[in-house]
């Protein structure tokens, strides 16, 4: 148990760096802004507590924000992400239930689950936040623009940063 | 009793959403509204330091202290301009600029910056102690980039000229007509120039300028030129495309403008506005 707190500790550090050193400076022009740090929040365990998860939520999403000036946006989007997970999991769930201690990560589910899950989650994400970035509808076709292009490039660097992870996570 | 608190633990998932969303949003909207102090920003201690030194790591470090140097010249310099006049002998060039120039420039340097967001805006590694403050206005060598939002000790937040919530005060070059200027979030090279009257001559490559009106910047600092236009029909006002001089996503050196008398001359306009 400690032993699995300290390597979600350590995760956490990691993945908040590579986001807000790396892929925060990486400009791939004004529709596409890949958000990693989504990963914090969809590999918590299936049967975390709820209060549990919109804590590490809010607090992950503040911290992104703390680094582009945009107190609040962040942090509004990954508690609404927080909010559909529990959803998002009870409708992938396998027929028989999940079982305890089961994490949603490839190594358990397979990619293809994995992936379906994560696509959902984070277009749920992605348009709680552009929208409420731009407070407005009026921009709708930009706004649709940057939801598509951002949740398709996210989904893929989530993916790819999952296989770095694969090898210690398999039980 | 113990009905609302089944109540509340059956439906805790809803709750708990309410609760953080809520405050959330009280954080978003009173950052953004209230231009209220906050400790969560970048030009914060720890997460200024840390950006430092990422910034560090990317620098040229051969490169380094030459561009500083030349930027710290760069600033000095223009403080010697001939509408810049000085009746002192120089000794420390901060001490006497105070009453014997109009504006005065600072150098600083960009450690952090954007420009793919609705909202961008750059840190920079100039804060209080170098005597940067808040509403400062920030160029660089081919043009405004922005206004000083927050500052901390060490550390600086400016308001980039692609956000959407900064709108300044421009004019025509040739012309001398001015209107506002503001980002509309699509090309981080081009910015919106309205409220230029119809009887205007406009054509494009015309340069725009800054207009001095607003005690931020100095008049005539470019801010690019005219890309296309046209005339909103009915209203009597041309809609402007500029392409910007400055390019955003390579600048590393700026510099902080002040204007020495610009609490004397606000407080002489809010007395007038109040009458």
């Amino acid at each position: 148990m400690i032993s699995s707190l300290g390597k979600y500790i350590v995760n956490f550090i990691i993945i908040i760096l590579a986001q807000v050193l790396i892929l925060n400076n990486i400009d791939f022009g004004i529709y596409i802004n890949p958000f990693l740090y989504l990963l914090i929040i969809l590999s918590l365990p299936v049967n975390i507590s709820n209060w549990l998860l919109f804590t590490t939520g809010f607090i992950t999403g503040l911290i992104i924000d703390a680094f582009t000036n945009s107190i609040g946006l962040h942090a509004s989007a990954t508690v609404f992400l927080c909010f559909t997970r529990p959803y998002i999991l009870k409708y992938f769930a396998p027929r028989d239930g999940y079982e305890p201690g089961s994490l949603p990560v490839p190594s358990h589910f397979g990619n293809a689950w994995f992936f379906k899950y994560i696509l959902i989650g984070i277009t749920a994400h992605h348009f709680f936040l552009f929208f409420t970035e731009a407070f407005t509808f009026t921009d709708f076709t930009t706004t649709l623009s940057k939801i598509v292009a951002s949740t398709i490039v996210t989904s893929l660097i989530i993916m790819i940063a999952q296989m770095f992870g694969k090898r210690n996570k398999r039980r | 009793m113990s009905n609302i608190i089944r109540f509340i633990i059956k439906y805790n998932l809803v709750f708990f959403f309410l609760l953080f969303e809520v405050f959330s949003f009280y954080l978003l909207i009173s950052y953004n509204q209230h231009h209220k102090e906050t400790f969560l920003k970048s030009s914060g201690n720890v997460t200024a330091s840390l950006l430092q030194l990422s910034s560090g790591f990317t620098d040229y470090f051969s490169l380094k202290e030459a561009n500083e140097e030349l930027s710290r010249e760069n600033a000095y310099l223009r403080t010697l301009l001939p509408d810049n006049k000085i009746d002192k002998e120089i000794d420390d060039i901060y001490s006497i600029m105070e009453d014997s120039v109009e504006y005065i420039y600072r150098p600083a340097k960009i450690i952090n910056n954007s420009v793919n967001r609705l909202h961008n805006y750059i840190t920079l590694n100039k804060g209080e102690r170098d005597g940067i403050n808040r509403g400062d206005g920030v160029i660089s060598a081919r043009g405004v980039v922005g206004v000083v939002r927050y500052t901390s000790q060490n550390y600086s937040t400016v308001l980039s000229l692609l956000n959407t919530q900064l709108k300044i005060s421009a004019k025509l070059k040739e012309s001398n007509f001015f209107g506002t200027l503001e980002w509309n979030g699509k090309s981080y090279q081009h910015a919106i120039l309205s409220e230029i009257p119809a009887h205007a001559t406009v054509s494009t490559g015309d340069a725009v300028v800054s207009s001095g009106y607003s005690t931020i910047f100095p008049e005539g600092i470019l801010i690019g030129t005219i890309q296309d236009y046209e005339l909103i029909s009915g209203e009597g006002f041309y809609n402007i495309r500029v392409k910007l001089s400055v390019d955003f996503k390579n600048l590393t050196y700026v510099e902080a403008v002040k204007k020495i008398n610009k609490k004397e001359q606000l407080n002489l306009e809010n007395r007038t506005l109040n009458d």
